[in-house]
This record gives structure tokens, C-alpha cells and sequence, in this order.
């Protein structure tokens, strides 16, 4: 590991914060510098560590360059596709290429009264103001953090004044291109009292693109604030992606994160959330779909700090291949967070004999009058329900996909927005054999 | 359109192989209805399970020819597809796969498999509205995943639904009764009683005479230990329901002595 540490010193990775956007402005060059310290004096988590005991991110640090590039390329024509299909629905799109906004593929036209969006990197540049706060060490829940404290190029910055309610969605599309890059989407969302809005962070590669994507978005809800966030993990076969979500809630807060983790080759998500404020909603939901040998790793925390809050947490996972899931969700009670409801459940489907999955629910509980509950499975498809699909003239092959379908409706079916759930529908569908088909007859 | 002969069957038993079915002889004509009558534990539902192609089970002996093919051969869905339809005694819950999306799914992959072109959503909504209304289902059911949450009643008319939409040859039902109040069954047995036609012919699996007063059967047979020990017309299932089959296996033992 120290070998490879003096590799990249040799490239002058401790220069790079100079010629990011927001050099000129001290605080931020020097935020940016020590959090690359931070990063230089760890290096990469190994196994040894409880946090990283399933995932090993050793092929990260193999790679040749962590360097952000500077000059984003013209993106693949599918991922211009995509973005200009998106450009024409009602919503408010922001596509960043390799880490870089691309002003010229999105569409932020007509956004109401009392919201602010726009790039981390015009705010950094303009010299604007941006809260130091944002790239405090404490905010940086695993060591990927800091590496992204000191890189971030670009991402997106939301504030949402009191009582604005955002109807339309934000879709927020990363497209990796090109060999080998490494990409550092930094995404801000300070929701104000009242406020509502949903975020969706959409991060898809080319099958080519061996790129590295570290990714952190922070969320801030006020009291009787609404954030519905929803990942989609789409990258291609050979990306590596590292990412946190964290929010932090003030009382009768709603937040709702969605995890949709179809693609890349290793992939970890950090997801937590700190209800500080009394009576807060929060709730996680995830899906991974993962074949051939593919690793994903989702850790989430949910942090009661105060009486009366809910939290809800649903995942599943759906392994084949010689894939590799792993579900590590932490919910911590802490004193004084009396009536805390809370509920954790993680399913997991295996359709290989050399699939895994490593499932951790844990509950920490240091308060008194609680209601918690967890579980886990781990399964096959169920010999009955296939025989039934197939005595009513379904062929084995569908009626497999008929029944992981159903699994993963439990998940979709809780998106709120409908065309969201659609798009998310036939994401999973065309993953599966025959799914076509069983998106003709929905 | 079946021919049964000498069917033996067992099943795996900690290594051990089982034999549950014992020389199973039956010929069902098209157009016909019959019974299969027998106490709890004589092989009626191994018999229709082995029919519908359930894994799981060993034929160790006979043949079952369905419309001059062997059954025997044909997996669950291509026996479907030819026109074989069991109503389970325990429908299946399918958390997350609508009533719609599986019927539809099952009529279009049979329509396919008869190169028919597949039914639009509006045909098959109009086509399956129709249907429930007929056999007494409420259409929330329809939107609601396939038996999840059903009370008793509802998933054993939701098999008499598929059976009226899927439009089989030969149906055989398995204790499609149990478990149904009077007016249940009578709605069941009108559904099934719509259904006899020349063509088509059904097979009834069933512990009690009940049912057969609603739909008279051409033939009954009595199973007891796994072999057929009395076949006759109606009226043999009324002397049963009186009787007992403790008197028809005595008269069977008593014979097999002689």
C-alpha cells in the first residue's frame, strides 16, 4: 500500500487541490489540502478494518492515476441519448461528464421562486458563498470522504427556501466516459422549513469505462422539510464507485432515500442518516440486481438522537453469478431517544450455487421505552410458486423472471413518483431474461 | 382423451422410496366428468399433481397417454400449453406479481404457443372482467398480487377464474371444495358446470359427496392405498357419503381374499 502511496506522490496528487475550481479562495484550498492529509496518512481501508471486512477495494488503489481530469470529452452518443429523452420530460436535469458540468445537455429552465441550483464549481469559482462547514473532517464518514473533500471537481448545489415545494423532480445524470478516469461528484441539498423536493442521482458508464467514481451528497432538512432521494447505480461493467449519502434531520423531517444498484464491477454506498430533531420519518430502501462477479456493498446507520422518530428500512437483493452483496444496516439508539420505532428488514434471493451475500442488520439500543425490530433471509426461488407459473403454461425461464420480478416490486413499489417507478421497472426488466416480455404486459 | 394404465408412483422418503400410487387405471373420455373420491392419504392429490407435472415424484412404472401424446414426458407448461389445467388444492401466493400481469401472462404464452396473436390490455381486461363476474370475484382482486392475502374462498375462485379464462381440455381440480361456505361452492360449481362441453372433460378430486351434488359426475371412482377400488355412476358417491369408505375398502379387502 505505501508503495502505490509514493506512486501517486510521484504524480503530485497532493497539487491537485491547486487547480480545482475554488483554489483561489483560501478556506478552501487548505479544507481541501488537509482533508488530503487525512486521506495520505490512512490510505485505503483494508479488510482488516470491521467496516471493511467484505469488500476489498484493493483494485482501487492499483489503479495508474486517483487524478481528477481536467477537460471532460464529448460523452458516448447513448449517454447524450439519455440525456436529451430525460430533457424533454418535466423535470429539471443537470448532466455532468466525468465529473464536470455539462451546461449544454441540461435543462434548468423555469425553476420556481426560493430554489437556488446550481454547480459546485461556478459557486466555487464565483467565489460565492458556501458554507465551510460542508467540508468539515466530521463529515467525512469513511476515508473516500476525505479523498473527495480534496478532489470534489463538481456536483450540485440545492437551496430550497422555507415552504417551496419543488413538484417537478431534479435528475442529476453522471456520465463516466472515456478510459480510466476518476470522478468526484459533490452534491449539496439544503432543504429549508416546509420545503420539498425530489433528488434523483443517476451515475451510468459505458462498458469500456474503467473509471473510479467517488461520490458524496450531503442533505440537510429543516423542520417539516421533504427529500425524496433516489439512487441509480448503472455504471458499467469494469467502474469502481465509492458513495456517500448523508442527511441530517431536524424534528418532523421526512426523508426517504431509494439505493438502485445495478451496475459497476465494485461498488460500496455509505447511507446514513442523523435524526436530530423530534419526530422524524426516515426511511432507506434498496434494490441490488448483481450477476457474474460483481461486489456491492451497502452500510447504512440511522442515528435516533431524539424522541419519537421512525425509521424504516427495506433492502433486497437479488445475487447470480459469482456476485458478492453485502448489507450491513446500523440503527443506533441513542440516550435520550425515547419511543424510538424503528424497522429493519434485508432479503436476499440467491440464483447460484457461487453467489454470496454477507448480511448484518444490527440494533444498538441505549434508550428506554423502544419499539425495534429486525431480519434477514437469505433465499432461493420458491420450487411451489414456480411450479404454479408453470402449470398455467408460463416456460421455466419466464416464470423465474415473472418471480424476481415480484421480489423486487416489494422495493420499486415504494418510489413515489410513478414514472420514476416505471423507469426503475424497466431498468430491472431488461436485467432480466425475458423481462421484455413482462414489460409488454404490464 | 387420458388413458391411465398401471400408473405406480413413490416418492422420496429419507432415501427410502415411498410408493404412493399402486396401479392407478383410468380412462377419461372427452366430455366426460369424474370423480375421484378416497380418504385422506390414498394418493388423490399425488394423482393429480403427477398429471399437472409436479417435480418431486418418481414414476416407477405405466404410462399416461393424453390426446395420443405421452404425458409422462411433457413438461408442466408444454402440458398447460396442450390443454391441462389443475386447480391446486393450495393456490400459491405471489407477493409482487399482480392478478393481471399472471393471467395475462399465462393466456398470451399459451395464445403463443397456438400461434394466436397476443390479447391487447383492452381485450383482456373485458375477457377477465366477464370471467370474474361469472364465477362471483370481486375486481379489486385483480390488481391485487396473485392470492396474497385471499381469504380461503377467494383463492379457490380465483383458480376457478384461471380455469374459465384459460379455457382448458382437460381440468382437474383438487379439493377445489375444501374450505368453501354453501354459497362459495354453489358459485364454484355453476362456474365449472358453464365449463362441460364435448370437448372438455374434468376430473373432480374430492373427500366429500357435497360437491358432487352440484356437479354430477358421469363416473366415480373410489381410491383407497394408492389403487382405484370401486369406479361406478352418481349414485355410488351417495352410498359412500352414507357408508363410509371403511365399507368399500372391507368389500375390496374381502375380495382381493377371495
Amino acid at each position: 500500500m505505501e508503495v502505490q502511496l509514493q506512486s501517486w506522490q510521484n504524480m503530485k496528487l497532493a497539487q491537485v487541490p491547486h487547480m480545482l475550481a475554488g483554489h483561489a479562495m483560501p478556506w478552501v484550498l487548505a479544507a481541501r489540502r488537509s482533508a488530503f492529509e487525512r486521506f495520505a496518512a490512512h490510505c485505503f481501508p483494508t479488510r482488516r478494518e470491521e467496516e471493511w471486512k467484505y469488500t476489498d477495494v484493493s483494485i482501487i488503489g492499483r489503479r495508474s492515476s486517483l487524478a481528477p481530469d481536467h477537460i471532460p470529452p464529448d460523452p458516448s452518443s447513448e449517454a447524450k441519448l439519455l440525456a436529451w429523452t430525460l430533457a424533454s420530460e418535466s423535470l429539471y436535469l443537470m448532466v455532468f461528464v466525468n465529473g464536470h458540468y455539462a451546461p449544454g445537455l441540461s435543462m434548468t429552465d423555469d425553476l420556481p421562486a426560493g430554489v437556488r441550483m446550481a454547480s459546485l464549481a461556478n459557486i466555487l469559482e464565483n467565489g460565492a458563498d458556501l458554507p465551510e462547514s460542508y467540508f468539515d473532517p466530521q463529515h467525512e464518514h469513511t476515508i473516500f470522504a476525505a479523498l473527495n473533500n480534496a478532489f470534489a471537481t463538481d456536483g450540485m448545489v440545492l437551496d430550497l427556501s422555507p415552504g417551496t415545494v419543488l413538484k417537478a423532480p431534479i435528475y442529476l445524470l453522471y456520465i463516466a466516459s472515456g478510459h480510466g478516469v476518476a470522478i468526484y461528484p459533490r452534491n449539496i441539498v439544503v432543504a429549508g422549513e416546509d420545503a420539498q423536493a425530489t433528488v434523483i442521482e443517476h451515475y451510468m458508464g459505458t462498458l469500456d469505462a474503467h473509471n473510479f467514481t467517488n461520490a458524496v451528497t450531503q442533505i440537510s432538512l429543516s423542520a417539516h422539510a421533504e427529500i425524496e432521494h433516489c439512487k441509480l447505480l448503472q455504471e458499467g461493467p469494469a467502474a469502481t464507485h465509492v458513495a456517500g449519502i448523508h442527511a441530517e434531520q431536524a424534528s418532523d423531517s421526512h426523508f426517504i432515500s431509494h439505493s438502485f444498484a445495478l451496475g459497476g464491477r465494485l461498488a460500496r454506498n455509505d447511507i446514513t442518516a442523523q435524526l436530530l430533531g423530534k419526530s422524524c420519518h426516515c426511511t432507506m430502501n434498496g434494490l441490488y440486481l448483481l450477476n457474474e462477479r460483481q461486489h456491492l456493498d451497502h452500510h447504512t446507520r440511522i442515528d435516533h438522537l431524539a424522541p419519537e422518530c421512525i425509521s424504516r428500512e427495506y433492502y433486497r437483493g437479488i445475487l447470480d453469478g459469482e456476485s458478492h452483496g453485502v448489507f450491513n444496516g446500523k440503527v443506533v439508539v441513542h440516550p435520550g431517544a425515547n419511543k424510538t420505532d424503528a424497522h429493519q428488514a434485508n432479503h436476499n434471493l440467491l440464483l447460484s450455487r457461487q453467489a454470496e451475500v454477507d448480511t448484518k442488520p444490527q440494533l444498538e439500543i441505549f434508550a428506554d421505552d423502544v419499539k425495534c425490530t429486525h431480519g434477514a433471509t437469505v433465499g432461493q426461488l420458491d420450487d411451489d410458486s414456480l411450479f404454479y407459473l408453470r402449470s398455467r403454461g408460463i416456460d421455466a425461464e419466464l416464470a423465474r423472471s415473472v418471480l424476481i420480478y415480484g421480489f423486487t416490486n416489494d422495493i420499486i413499489g415504494r418510489v413515489n413518483m410513478p414514472e420514476l417507478r416505471t423507469r426503475i421497472e424497466h431498468l430491472v426488466l431488461e436485467r432480466l431474461p425475458q423481462g421484455d416480455q413482462i414489460k409488454e404486459l404490464l | 382423451m387420458l388413458t391411465i394404465k398401471n400408473l405406480h408412483v413413490s416418492i422420496d422418503d429419507n432415501g427410502n422410496g415411498k410408493e404412493i400410487l399402486r396401479g392407478i387405471n383410468l380412462n377419461v373420455k372427452a366430455g366426460e366428468v369424474h370423480a375421484i373420491m378416497g380418504p385422506n392419504a390414498s394418493g388423490k392429490s399425488t394423482l393429480a399433481q403427477v398429471l399437472a407435472g409436479r417435480e418431486g415424484y418418481q414414476v416407477t412404472a405405466g404410462s399416461v397417454r393424453y390426446l395420443g401424446q405421452d404425458l409422462l414426458a411433457m413438461t408442466p407448461e408444454q402440458r398447460a400449453c396442450e390443454g391441462i389445467f389443475l386447480a391446486f388444492q393450495y393456490p400459491v401466493e405471489i407477493p409482487g406479481v399482480s392478478n393481471a400481469l399472471f393471467l395475462k401472462t399465462a393466456l398470451n404464452a399459451m395464445r403463443k404457443q397456438h400461434g394466436l396473436p397476443e390479447l391487447d390490455a383492452m381485450d383482456f381486461l373485458s375477457l377477465v372482467r366477464e370471467r370474474m363476474k361469472r364465477v362471483g370475484m370481486d375486481e379489486a382482486l385483480l390488481s391485487r398480487a396473485v392470492n396474497e392475502g385471499f381469504s380461503g374462498g377467494e383463492k379457490k375462485r380465483n383458480e376457478i377464474l384461471q380455469l374459465t379464462v384459460l379455457e382448458p381440455r382437460l381440468a382437474i381440480l383438487d379439493e377445489t371444495d375444501s374450505g368453501l361456505d354453501i354459497d362459495a361452492l354453489k358459485l364454484v360449481a355453476d362456474g365449472v358446470n358453464d365449463m362441460r362441453s364435448p370437448e372438455r372433460s374434468i376430473v373432480l378430486v374430492t373427500h366429500y359427496q357435497r360437491l358432487l351434488d352440484y356437479i354430477v359426475p358421469d363416473v366415480v371412482h373410489v381410491l383407497s392405498q394408492g389403487c382405484i377400488v370401486k369406479s361406478g355412476d352418481a349414485n355410488l358417491a351417495r352410498e359412500l357419503e352414507r357408508h363410509g369408505y371403511s365399507r368399500v375398502e372391507t368389500e375390496n379387502t374381502a375380495k382381493q381374499v377371495a
